[in-house]
């Protein structure tokens, strides 16, 4: 069993033993960045076969078989970028998923709030009610969503499917929210009373500031699992607010197989979340750590 | 110590009042269904617990909950420990990390039906690389056609698309332990593995337990990529819980069985998640007496 000592001599004895270590590393770490390469190949091939794909001509693609476009071609994403059944759909996504974010941040915040920093009556029971929102299959929700939003006339508006998402999205907040907020010392909020704040003015210039990350990370899940889900989006638009992910399924079913558009599509929906995670690159591995993620 | 204070209800109200409206109202609704059956015309009769007794008992039911259960089970087993792997050989610091962290977090980001769509792709043996890189190896393999073929295409599809949320959360844990441990632990002339089990193991032990629940649940309720890639084709063989629900509540529009096969699916979750979150935290505590050892 190991024993972990913090005692005195530690320094002197480390670095006899990082020696021997370093040693060991070294072949340690060929195997690591092999895995990790791997890995890393493995998650590529996939994407860059329908990047390929998005070049070619759709003959191309049918009659034959090169690891890259022979016959370069933008026309696919022309395609994409003059038809406003296409490109609409785009812009139909990201403003439901903008919406989503903003509503799931807006009733997440405060909650979170109250759970790091209350007990109140039934506040256990509540918070573990809003994890088994997560649970829920969205194929059990589908039939009353639609028959819910009908009713209120909602169906093909942005805003159905932003509330309809934040069925996972909002106790995901919470949990992540709460995760960074109980991360910031208590005191800071009474000593903030005592020099005579109140409560939103706290709220905004100190509180916020301090959990930047956590609202940046939550508001990342919320894109994220917005931006990915169809059962539901789908289910609530009919054209008006038809998101891009419906566009595809909808065009492969119907005008034949075009591949090449087809492909050029799905790179195109790949874009947002790449740049998302280019923005929040620091603050992933961090925020998991930190936010109870 | 957190104050006793009842107000805090109304900060809680905003967000109760959206979750009602995405969650309650729709779950009753569920189970107004579940109770009721109609000949169309809006007119709706108590029928009881028949529907439950129906579909617990329907073959169908069963066939769809084995072949959930056993997707569910091979994701676990493949997905986790390829991700604390791949989670403890990922570097400490430099550039390499941001550019690992991006790449790998890309198939997170992918809406799901794209991702059916790139492996539906991928897999195909006229165009695509993977179809065709193994029928020139002399496999013979065809998605749509094959049993095994189809299993393997949906779990490699899902270990493409799902193991780097594992590997995030493992990483964000593995970060987060204090140089001095490792440090104590090479006094000690501890082994690799005992690092492992007693340092970095309890260390993210509660990430971990996060991401098995969550890996459990999304696989549990997978919908999108397996209706994309293989239609649940092919005959039945990947037709899991939720492909099969949907077809029961939207292509043959029966209401009152859909209504209750979705609360009995919603229930095995919940009574499944509960079960690996009992044990995880009860493994948490035995691993916490027996590996302080102080």
């Amino acid at each position: 069993m190991t024993r972990i000592r913090q005692g005195e001599g530690v320094e002197m004895k480390e670095s006899i033993s990082s020696v021997v270590e370093n040693k060991l590393k070294s072949e340690r770490n060929w195997l690591k960045v092999a895995v990790v390469t791997a890995y890393i190949i493995f998650l590529l091939l996939p994407i860059y076969w329908l990047l390929n794909m998005s070049f070619k001509t759709n003959q191309e693609i049918l009659s034959t078989f090169s690891l890259w476009p022979r016959d370069f071609t933008l026309a696919n994403y022309a395609t994409i970028f003059t038809d406003p059944s296409w490109y609409s759909g785009y812009i139909n996504s990201m403003i439901y998923v903008l919406m989503n974010t903003i509503i799931a941040l807006a009733v997440a915040l405060p909650a979170a709030y109250a759970f790091s920093r209350y007990r109140f009556l039934g506040d256990k029971h509540l918070f573990f009610w809003l994890l088994t929102n997560r649970m829920a299959p969205p194929a059990v929700f589908v039939l009353p969503f639609f028959q819910l939003y009908s009713a209120f006339g909602l169906i093909d508006t942005y805003l159905a499917v932003a509330l309809a998402h934040c069925l996972f999205n909002v106790p995901l907040a919470v949990w992540i929210l709460e995760g960074f907020m109980s991360g910031v010392p208590r005191e800071i909020d009474e000593t903030a009373y005592i020099d005579g704040y109140s409560f939103p003015r706290f709220f905004r210039k100190i509180f916020m500031p301090l959990i930047a990350s956590g609202v940046g990370v939550a508001a990342f899940f919320c894109f994220m699992f917005s931006w990915v889900e169809l059962l539901i989006a789908r289910t609530l638009t009919v054209t008006e607010a038809k998101p891009i992910a419906a566009v595809m399924t909808r065009t492969v079913s119907a005008s034949g197989l075009d591949w090449g558009v087809l492909a050029a599509a799905g790179i195109l929906t790949i874009i947002p979340g790449a740049l998302v995670i280019y923005f929040v690159r620091h603050h992933i591995a961090k925020g998991f750590a930190l936010g109870r993620v | 110590m957190k104050m006793q204070h009842n107000k805090a209800w109304f900060m809680v109200l905003p967000m109760l009042l959206v979750v009602a409206v995405s969650a309650i109202i729709p779950l009753m609704t569920v189970v107004n269904y579940s109770v009721q059956d109609s000949f169309g015309n809006n007119e709706f009769f108590w029928v009881g617990t028949e529907w439950f007794q129906e579909i617990l008992a329907s073959e169908r039911f069963h066939n769809a909950l084995q072949r959930t259960l056993l997707f569910s089970g091979l994701i676990l087993v493949i997905e986790i420990p390829l991700g604390i792997s791949i989670a403890l050989a990922m570097p400490r610091r430099g550039i390499a990390v941001s550019f690992c962290l991006v790449l790998m977090a890309l198939p997170l980001l992918i809406p799901w039906n794209v991702v059916g769509t790139i492996w539906q792709v991928f897999g195909r043996v006229d165009i695509g690389l993977l179809g065709r890189g193994l029928s020139s190896l002399g496999i013979d393999y065809n998605y749509t056609q094959d049993v095994f073929d189809a299993w393997v295409t949906l779990i490699v599809m899902d270990v493409w698309h799902w193991t780097s949320l594992v590997v995030l959360l493992c990483y964000s844990g593995l970060v987060s332990i204090p140089e001095v441990y490792y440090q104590a632990a090479r006094i000690d002339g501890a082994s690799r593995w005992s690092v492992f089990r007693f340092i970095q193991l309890p260390k993210i032990k509660r990430v971990l337990l996060i991401a098995v629940l969550l890996r459990f649940m999304d696989s549990f309720m997978i919908y999108t990529e397996p209706f994309v890639v293989t239609g649940g084709g092919p005959g039945n063989a990947t037709t899991f819980l939720s492909i099969d629900l949907v077809q029961m509540a939207v292509g043959q529009f029966d209401l009152g069985p859909a209504a209750a096969m979705s609360l009995i699916y919603f229930l095995v979750i919940l009574l499944l998640s509960w079960v690996f979150y009992t044990v995880m935290t009860s493994l948490d505590n035995d691993s916490n007496s027996a590996g302080r050892g102080r």
